[in-house]
């Protein structure tokens, strides 16, 4: 809202997701933003009515777009993978994946388009490097399901899994500056270990990032 | 409604609400069209800031009795299912205008219309073929004369299917500061062969009816009904899908043995003639030339240089573009074509494909995707607007 008074609409929880309300809270207020795989718009919707950002989405799923644009909400339906192309250098502010990039087909060059159409990239991603899944992994010799990663591997969309520390060296290698990060716990909170790589990467269920170019 | 003979003038049969323009209008092939003839209608109440006018653009065969009893057919009116009180296009919020085409037969500057010289003098006969070729941009230029007239300054929306969608890309791109957003429907920024051809099919039925007379018909006392109606029910098919002829029809017969050669012998061929017997009373052939033809000549992008993002260019006007699964005449890829070109334009815009078997036609039928996206779209337009 313009006034900064939040609004309150009737008959929607304004997120149960709290990843989201963390995401929001790195987005500058009245800024330029595009949402990447969007769903139904929550994050948006929060973005849009509390933050009062000029907010954009694009999603995959057509039943999903159709809901969040009967919400009054500008999301296209489009592909992540092909449609960032056509977005003209530096568009966005913020350009968000949120819990997305493990999905897409070519994770590098989606976050490298996400740098290039905005001027900071948000993006979170289940964290790979959790010790429930290395101790599954080691102890069942099987796919890992977590709260995090709860479908089987034949079912899956996620097919670029990582883990923070891959991140990490994702980031340095392709030189994107990472101005914030979080460990996070599979509901969405923060968790002690955000200060340390190496005890997120074993305690993290999903890594949120804050980048920007360098 | 059965009528014993077509009337000759179809123009003339039905006093229609009209605005002249004596000044007239420049056309895009450089004839002078004047005075310029714009009839309408409107639905509800202008507010006194005069914020709430939404435009509603027609599609080809269609007029600006959008929401009411039609004067020469007297059926409702061709969206009431989506204008009107309560309805997605809410008449109790907006004051919504809905304008023949230049080109039309509804009262409207057209083939059927009186005939005038360069100073405007009338020539004692209509247009028929002598009408100069008109093109979307003229139309809407018409349009803007007319929304000019009404005292609006800005448009809250402009809304259209097929060519009415032509319409409002147009009204986008050629007054990006006199609209505050776009709902383009089932349409494209360019019309396509497969289009132009099917165009060419209707065209070449109604010239080769012994009743065109060159087009001077009017001049006979027929019409070209046979012709008319061969190319409506061409026309007729594009705007269905197979599967929804296959659930409204199937192979079911009417009546006797299969092996005849009878007229009317399946469901699906009473059907088209039905549709096609029904239009020629309240259509006119020459309107129809011209304004295939105007479809035809439609290329946004080469309007621009050949580029659609060009026309677009840092354009601050809201877009919902909005596309069927089903419609294989504006496929949901000519869609996509607009979509690419306003992100690429850094435009605001939304995009949904509507899951439906009911083809092209699927804008003016019951599909309540459609009327939650619609009304989705603008009540978040309009709490945009009210922030400034």
């Amino acid at each position: 809202m313009a006034d900064g008074t939040p609004n309150l609409r009737s008959g929607r929880p304004l997120s149960d997701r709290l990843d989201l309300r963390l995401i929001a809270e790195m987005v500058e207020p009245r800024s330029r933003v595009l949402d990447i795989g969007c769903g139904d718009g929550a994050l948006l919707d929060i973005l849009v009515h509390e933050r009062g950002v000029d907010g954009r989405g694009i999603e995959i799923d057509m039943r999903e777009v159709a809901a969040a644009v009967a919400q009054g909400l500008a999301v296209i339906h489009a592909d992540a993978d092909t449609d960032l192309a056509f977005y003209p250098d530096a568009a966005f502010d913020y350009v968000i994946l949120s819990r997305t990039l493990q999905a897409t087909e070519r994770p590098r060059e989606v976050l490298a388009q996400m740098l290039r159409i905005g001027r900071r990239a948000i993006v979170s991603f289940p964290n790979f490097g959790h010790w429930r899944v290395r101790l599954a992994l080691v102890t069942t010799g099987r796919m890992p399901r977590t709260p995090a990663l709860d479908r089987p591997w034949y079912d899956t969309p996620n097919i670029h899994l990582c883990t923070i520390s891959d991140f990490f060296d994702l980031c340095a290698m392709d030189g994107y500056v990472v101005e914030r990060w979080l460990g996070l716990d599979d509901q969405g909170k923060r968790t002690p270990w955000r200060r340390n790589r190496r005890l997120a990467n074993l305690f993290a269920e999903q890594g949120l990032f804050l980048l920007r170019r360098r | 409604m059965q009528r014993a003979a077509p009337a000759p003038a179809l123009g003339d049969a039905v006093a229609h609400q009209t605005e002249t323009f004596a000044e007239g209008l420049r056309l895009d092939c450089g004839t002078l069209l004047r005075p310029l003839k714009v009839a309408y209608r409107t639905y509800g109440r202008l507010n006194e800031s005069r914020s709430n006018a939404i435009l509603i653009c027609h599609a080809l065969t269609g007029d600006q009795y959008v929401a009411e009893r039609h004067p020469v057919t007297g059926k409702p009116g061709w969206w009431e299912i989506m204008v009107g009180p309560g309805r997605p296009i809410d008449t109790n919020r907006f004051f919504v205008i809905c304008a023949n085409v230049l080109g039309g037969c509804m009262g409207s500057s057209g083939p059927p219309s009186e005939m005038t010289d360069a100073e405007g003098r009338p020539q004692g006969r209509p247009w028929g073929t002598a009408f100069p070729p008109v093109t979307i941009r003229d139309m809407v230029r018409a349009q803007a004369m007319l929304i000019e007239r009404l005292g609006i300054p800005k448009l809250f929306s402009v809304i259209g299917g097929s060519m009415g969608g032509m319409q409002v890309l147009e009204w986008a791109a050629l007054f990006p500061g006199r609209v505050f957003s776009a709902i383009p429907i089932a349409t494209a920024a360019w019309h396509s062969a497969q289009n132009i051809a099917f165009h060419e099919i209707g065209r070449q039925a109604i010239h080769a009816d012994p009743n065109f007379h060159g087009g001077e018909y009017w001049r006979h006392g027929t019409i070209p009904a046979r012709g008319l109606a061969v190319a409506r029910m061409t026309a007729h098919i594009t705007y269905l899908s197979e599967q929804a002829l296959a659930r409204k029809f199937g192979r079911r017969l009417r009546t006797g043995p299969m092996l005849t050669f009878d007229n009317d012998l399946f469901e699906v061929e009473s059907y088209l003639q039905h549709q096609g017997s029904t239009f020629v009373r309240r259509f006119d052939a020459n309107s129809y030339l011209t304004i295939t033809r105007a479809m035809d000549f439609f290329d946004l992008a080469a309007e621009h240089g050949g580029s659609l993002d060009e026309a677009f260019r840092a354009t601050p006007v809201r877009f919902c573009v909005i596309s069927f699964s089903s419609d294989w005449l504006f496929p949901t890829a000519m869609s996509r074509e607009i979509v690419r070109a306003l992100n690429a334009a850094a435009a605001n815009v939304s995009f949904v494909e509507i899951t439906s078997d009911k083809g092209h036609d699927a804008f003016l039928l019951d599909e309540p995707d459609l009327f939650r996206t619609v009304s989705g779209f603008l009540k978040g337009a309009a709490e945009r607007w009210s922030r400034g």
